[in-house]
């Protein structure tokens, strides 16, 4: 039932490598502080650091003893101390107490702070400021590209979408381009390069500066991958605001994967204890269901569960040679398997109560109401009544947001800032990133939409907000989606088990706006015949294209295609390109700032209580 | 070819020397070279002039003149002394000229006669004058030693890191040294003086007398001494006529030789390079070169000379000409020694029979080949032609060697190829206009590199260019580099126009790589041309090389934009943090008003670090919108006391009421209320209020039971119908209160209907009390609610009576079992009938 990849479908490159890279660098890092010391982590650091170093690779460069950097003062008695963290001001303040502690208390320590994935010069200057700059040294670990998966890279960064989208901080961009730039060393240059939005457009222009300043390194190599496709986050907020239903999004939504892993807790194991479950295509289950439409995943698991079955049984005819060749070779894999069965099933298990208790079925029904945009009286009312109910803010918003985005800002729902005062500011921080979005002007307003409109309507806050983002413009939702025909017509009903096109992942209702800007644009080699599109999407002066006249690139590469996307991607997005690759012969690699989904999309932007 | 060696001195057995003109000067000298100080630079560097020293006799008022000419006596430079009293002149490896004066300072001048800059050889020396100085070169670069009036002596063996050592004194030394040297041996600079019979040795550390073994007996004074170019060897005249020569360690003797003239000589220099045991001496009008030979070859100076020290020989000029004088090197020495059966010697000879269409060439060729020698005999013609200095001897040893190269299977062509090349740019340095006459074993010590360096010293771009192109040097660090260069000398000529200038250089550059801008636009503003350098720093493709200058050039505002074109945020942080200290703050302000990018940067900052300067900054905008949103942050974030969080939001309230934000600020107000509410909840009733939500807080009310105060502050605050009675409903259903849930039903007609309450009675299990809400519900929700108490026979009426499809087949889908399989009958039957219909 999982789709099998056409046999013509090319090999991807390994990324294996950029591990070796960065487990390398850090060993180096680690060795020029040789002897004895000890190791503190910031917390949004581990989990990457795991995937790339073990505790017992780190212990081997005479790492005594790992923390977690957090705002307590350190019980460590080591005379060397390591820093490994994120260049953010917080963290330098942390190690300003700790070295001043130790300077009051006339103890010499030697201090080591390692930024990842680089420093930056405001950190410096904190350090500066709290006048222990002498007595750390700094270094940068330039580990921005995790590979998760055999085709998805991630830069770890969930809060590149606060930043730039929300604070107009454009630091992080230069990273992405330093992280495109060592791809390019490593699999060669992207002879076709289309980008849509306007950190697309920066960071495009940014490492082309890098590769010139560089180049004859890549000169004359043959390129591994054929396009690269730079997107910005706000070019779609709608798709990252829906509730996932492909397997794998799902597990995403309802137990939240950090990292490529998830923790399943005790609901989902059936026994006391939490397990950590690595998902990727290793797992030889999840790699078969994690596309797939939930709907069919139960059915899917259930028919491999009679199939081990069956294999299992197989043992009852044999003779003492088979069993001895069956126990020595199939049974480890048959184990195995059975372990991930159940622990898939487990999780299926869990998310079906979760979902049936929310009216999720409800729920999915007033999110495709508002795709398509019919029945908005009864979708707004649904919403109305989620916010009454006070079930959870989150939710609140998400959808709130959705409804504001696909009807143009003509949100006549009521607002509600009885959550607690920060959400005021949550409020304003949504309209300045474009996911509350305007009414254009002229238009009636309903009583409490302009409450809400007018926190922005300023025009202070405007013309500056005006300047970074997507502030202020008008979402052209409705007429996007009838130019890219972004709601299938169906006759009849859609069936799951066998996919038609991308919208399978929102149960045959919506084709992913993201996944369909970079079908279309690839089948066109350019923007060409797009420009309305481009248009709506207020894109006009960020869509670009970029192509080498000279095609050293074989047919091969040419079917490889990189996209990236500033600020986050779903899995559903990635479901959906992975479906359209086996229609269409390719294969894509995802570069992304951080897995993302609706719920994180609304945390970052909600100000919340220290 | 008899008369070719006609030149050849034999100096014993081994060697043989010669000596030929280089150039004949015409630098047309009024003085006399003695009345003159001179320094002449190795590797046929310039030779400076410093006429007119200071003399007791010559009245003070005239000043001297300094000049500097090239090896050929072309004028480079003419400048008037107006310093002190000159000591000595010396050039440095970098082709600096330095000049020690008396009171012990240096002055240090490029080639053209340009200033550079100055030093001090030390306090000490600005009383006791300095009486002699010397500038030596060493690995690190280019040395500077005095012997100051006190009888001291102080070193510095690098002027470009400039560390002065002042050596130990010699015991009892009260006169000057009778003569003295530097050596440099180990990576460290030691001092070799003779005071009577006695050398010693200077190091930092101390001063040891030392003797030189075998050396003759009845020395009374050393006259000379002389060190080799690689200070491996030593030489030493004394008051007998006798040289010793030596290693330069005193450790042993290599040679002696006694020319019986006691006069001192005015130099003494070693002159060889294979075997370093040859020494020219030189007094007034006779220069003689000893070895280890019994005799010693003989010349007669006609003109008061000057003598240059190189790797390879001596160079020696006078006012008329310029001449080398060296030992024949091993190849030469084969190929033209008379009668020499040397193969190279026999594959010329061959070659010219050959250009005279003469049968012997075959026999000489044969000759060779027969013992197997022809690639020697080509290694030797190549090698011989580098060392010659004539471009048609050049040629013709080139063409034996291309003739023998014919008869050779496997000959690797690039000896040939690279000596072609060589003597193409060498004679290209050597010619007049040039005047740098290296030789070739000069020039591969000198490298290319250092050789372009050299030609650019003296502005000879077009030359540099034209060898870098023709020795397809990569252009970064040929053409590319010679251009910057080129630019940097460009930006000084203040007569061409700014304008002009910068076009002239980016025509020519264009987009060269390696060459930065940047550098050439320091070297304008370092020039006081601060325009040019900003239209330079237009073509610098690097922001990052744009930004730190145009901050030195105080052009903060530009440099700001320029980085935020950069998109590099580490940079826009530097110049920001830059103009913070620079501007006053409202300044500073107003020009990131106009930077959003800068601004929203800066604010990120600040709200980490500097909270105070973020309120100003929204002040400074007149921003409420912000400074409210600031406020209402600091009342949960910064604040603990309630007194202090109501005035924060007090603060808000008036920001967004500025704003013109009623929302918000009614909001804000409402929060306000609320805060104070809550404490005054918590005197009474005890208990946790603060800091919960409206919402939160109606809810606690009611499960404490207090019905009341929960509705009172319900009307306070306009929470909606709605929302109350869900609210309600939930927190009823949460007590489990179903008799007060009842009564709250019965209080007024459901604004939401009654399904909810359906629904939170079956989540809690109570089915009872759910059937009792069913009966409620409205007609399009009631199959929903009869289905969720596991009515199904009900609702199956109900959606008969409805005639409603979707309804029908809703309770179809839940029936199942023998026990509902009536009432699925009844609904096909119903089905069929409307079909019917």
């Amino acid at each position: 039932m999982a789709f099998p990849h056409r046999p013509d479908a090319p090999e991807l490159p390994d990324f294996s490598m950029l591990k070796r890279l960065a487990r390398d660098q850090l060993i180096y890092l680690l060795e020029q502080l040789p002897g004895k010391k000890d190791l503190f982590i910031e917390a949004d650091l581990m989990s990457p650091l795991d995937r790339i170093a073990n505790v017992s690779i780190l212990k081997q460069h005479e790492v005594d003893k790992l923390y977690k950097v957090e705002n307590k003062p350190a019980l460590s008695s080591s005379e060397q101390l390591c820093f490994l963290v994120r260049p953010r001001i917080k963290n330098m303040r942390y190690i300003a107490s700790l070295v001043n502690a130790d300077k009051l208390a006339g103890r010499t320590r030697k201090y080591k702070v390692i930024f990842s994935p680089q420093k930056f010069y405001a950190c410096e200057m904190v350090l500066e400021e709290e006048g222990i700059y002498g007595d750390v040294s700094c270094d940068e670990w330039a580990f921005s590209l995790l590979p998760l998966d055999v085709d998805l890279l991630s830069m770890e960064l969930p809060e590149f979408f606060r930043d730039y989208f929300l604070e107009g901080d454009q630091r992080w961009i230069n990273t992405v381009a330093q992280a495109l730039h060592l791809l390019s060393t490593l699999y060669g240059p992207f002879p076709n390069c289309y980008g849509i939005g306007r950190c697309a457009k920066m960071a495009y222009e940014l490492w082309r500066n890098l590769e010139e300043e560089e180049d004859g390194e890549t000169k004359g190599r043959r390129p591994e991958i054929g396009h690269i496709f730079l997107l910005d986050r706000d070019v779609d907020f709608v798709t990252a605001l829906c509730s996932q239903v492909v397997y794998e999004g799902l597990v995403d939504d309802t137990f939240r994967i950090k990292c490529g892993s998830v923790d399943f807790g005790p609901e989902v194991t059936s026994s006391d204890k939490s397990l950590k479950v690595l998902l990727n295509a290793e797992d030889k289950v999840f790699n078969e269901i994690r596309n797939e439409h939930f709907s069919n995943v139960f059915g899917f698991l259930s028919q491999k569960a009679r199939n081990l079955q069956a294999q299992y049984d197989r043992r009852r005819g044999m003779d003492i040679k088979q069993m001895k060749n069956f126990v020595s070779q199939e049974l480890k894999g048959l184990k195995q398997e059975h372990r991930l069965l159940s622990l898939h099933i487990g999780a299926c298990e869990s998310i079906m109560k979760k979902k049936t208790k929310q009216d999720f079925q409800e729920l999915i029904k007033t999110e495709h109401a508002l795709l398509e945009g019919f029945n908005i009286r009864e979708s707004t009312s649904y919403i109305e009544e989620h916010i009454d109910r006070q079930v959870s803010p989150i939710e609140s918003l998400r959808l709130m947001c959705l409804l504001s985005i696909t009807e143009n800002g003509d949100a006549r729902c009521s607002s509600d800032t009885h959550y607690g005062p920060e959400h005021l500011l949550t409020f304003s921080n949504l309209r300045r990133a474009g996911l509350l979005t305007e009414q254009a002007p002229g238009d009636t307003l309903t009583a409490v939409e302009s409450k809400v409109s007018k926190l922005v309507t300023d025009k202070a806050a405007g013309k500056i907000t005006d300047a970074f983002s997507s502030l202020a413009k008008r979402s052209n939702f409705r007429a996007i989606s009838k130019k890219l025909n972004l709601i299938p017509r169906v006759d009849g009903e859609y069936d799951l088990k066998v996919p038609r096109d991308m919208a399978y992942v929102f149960s045959g209702a919506y084709v992913p706006l993201s996944c369909r800007i970079i079908e279309q644009v690839l089948e066109r080699r350019s923007w060409q015949g797009l420009d309305e599109v481009v248009r709506l999407l207020n894109c006009s002066d960020f869509a670009f294209t970029d192509m080498t006249k000279e095609d050293k690139a074989s047919s091969e590469s040419l079917r490889l295609i990189l996209v990236v996307f500033l600020g986050g991607c779903t899995f559903s997005e990635i479901s959906a390109l992975r479906f359209l690759g086996r229609e269409k012969g390719y294969r894509f690699i995802f570069l992304t700032t951080a897995v993302t989904n609706s719920a994180r999309l609304m945390e970052a932007m909600s100000e919340v209580k220290a | 070819m008899d008369c070719y060696t006609a030149n050849w001195n034999p100096l014993g057995d081994s060697a043989f020397y010669r000596k030929y003109e280089l150039y004949s000067m015409d630098w047309d000298l009024k003085e006399e070279l003695r009345d003159c100080l001179v320094a002449a630079a190795p590797y046929g560097g310039p030779i400076a002039l410093l006429r007119n020293p200071w003399r007791k006799e010559k009245a003070a008022s005239v000043r001297p003149v300094l000049d500097i000419y090239s090896a050929s006596g072309m004028p480079l430079a003419s400048l008037l002394w107006k310093s002190g009293p000159v000591v000595s002149l010396g050039w440095s490896a970098e082709e600096e000229l330095l000049c020690v004066q008396e009171d012990g300072a240096v002055l240090v001048y490029g080639l053209h006669g340009d200033f550079r800059r100055h030093f001090s050889m030390g306090n000490e020396v600005l009383q006791n004058r300095v009486l002699d100085a010397r500038i030596f070169h060493t690995e690190f670069g280019s040395g500077v030693a005095i012997l100051t009036g006190a009888h001291r002596f102080t070193l510095s063996a690098n002027v470009g890191d400039l560390k002065l050592r002042r050596m130990p004194e010699v015991p009892g030394l009260q006169s000057a040294p009778s003569c003295w040297t530097a050596l440099c041996q180990d990576r460290v600079a030691h001092i070799l003086l003779a005071v009577g019979p006695d050398l010693y040795l200077l190091d930092h550390a101390a001063c040891s007398a030392v003797t030189p073994p075998g050396l003759a007996p009845g020395v009374s004074s050393f006259l000379q001494m002389a060190v080799s170019f690689t200070y491996r060897h030593l030489a030493l005249f004394t008051d007998t006529g006798y040289i010793w020569m030596g290693t330069a360690s005193l450790k042993e003797k290599l040679c002696e030789f006694n020319c019986n003239i006691r006069a001192p000589p005015k130099w003494c220099v070693y002159a060889a390079h294979s075997k370093e045991r040859a020494v020219v001496v030189a007094w007034e009008r006779r220069l003689m070169v000893v070895g280890d030979a019994p005799e010693s070859i003989q010349f007669v100076l006609d003109e008061d000379s000057y003598l240059v020290p190189e790797l390879d020989g001596v160079r020696i000029f006078s006012r008329s000409t310029h001449e080398f004088l060296h030992e024949v090197p091993a190849a030469s020495e084969e190929i033209f020694k008379i009668a020499s059966m040397a193969p190279g010697a026999l594959l010329l000879e061959a070659q010219k029979e050959y250009e005279k269409e003469s049968q012997k060439a075959d026999e000489y060729l044969r000759e060779i080949q027969e013992l197997g020698q022809l690639t020697q005999a080509v290694q030797q013609c190549i090698e011989a032609a580098g060392h010659e200095h004539q471009p048609d001897m050049q040629k013709s040893l080139l063409r034996a060697a291309s003739f023998g190269k014919c008869f050779l299977d496997r000959f690797p062509p690039d000896s040939f190829v690279h000596m072609c090349q060589d003597l193409r740019v060498l004679n290209a340095v050597r010619d007049y206009h040039i005047g740098i006459p290296l030789t070739y074993s000069q020039y591969k010590q000198l490298t290319i590199q250092v050789l372009l360096d050299r030609l650019v010293l003296r502005r000879l771009y077009p030359l540099a260019i034209q060898i870098c192109e023709y020795l397809r040097l990569p252009e970064v660090q040929g053409v590319s580099r010679i251009l910057a260069h080129w630019a940097c000398y460009k930006v000084q000529q203040k007569d061409v126009s700014d304008e002009d200038v910068a076009r002239a250089i980016n025509q020519k550059l264009g987009d060269t790589p390696g060459v930065s801008y940047s550098d050439i636009a320091a070297r304008a503003y370092g020039c006081g041309r601060t325009e040019l350098a900003i239209k330079l720093l237009e073509y610098e493709p690097r922001s990052g090389e744009q930004v730190p200058l145009l901050l030195k050039m105080k052009r903060s505002k530009l440099a700001l934009s320029k980085a935020i074109e950069s998109g590099d945020t580490d940079l826009v942080f530097t110049v920001l943090l830059h103009l913070k200290n620079e501007l006053n703050r409202g300044d500073f302000f107003m020009t990131l008003r106009n930077q959003p990018m800068a601004l929203s940067l800066y604010r990120q900052f600040c709200k980490h670090q500097e909270l105070e300067t973020l309120k100003d900054l929204y002040n400074q905008d007149d921003n409420h919108q912000e400074l409210g949103s600031f406020h209402i942050r600091a009342s949960y974030a910064a604040e603990e006391r309630i007194e202090g969080r109501v005035a924060a939001l007090q603060t808000a309230a008036d920001a967004f009421y500025k704003a013109k934000n009623e929302f918000a600020a009614k909001a804000t107000e409402d929060q306000m209320r609320l805060l104070r509410l809550q404490r005054r909840l918590e005197d009474e009733l005890g208990g946790q209020f603060l800091d919960l939500s409206l919402h939160d807080t109606v809810t606690t009310l009611i499960l404490g039971g207090h019905n009341k105060r929960a509705e009172q502050l319900a009307r306070d605050f306009r929470i909606p119908d709605k929302r109350l009675w869900w609210l309600k409903l939930t927190a009823l259903a949460d007590l489990e209160d179903w008799e007060e849930l009842e009564k709250f039903s019965k209080s007024k007609k459901s604004p939401i209907g009654y399904l909810p309450f359906v629904e939170i009675c079956m989540k809690q299990h109570n089915k009872y009390e759910a059937k009792k809400y069913a009966s409620r519900v409205g007609p399009e929700q009631k199959v929903k609610a009869l289905l969720l108490v596991g009515d199904v026979a009900q609702a199956a009426d109900v959606a008969i009576e409805h005639r409603n499809e979707a309804e029908l087949s809703l309770v179809l889908s839940h029936c199942t079992g023998a026990t509902d399989g009536a009432t699925a009958d009844k609904i096909q039957r119903a089905r069929a009938q409307a079909q019917k219909k």
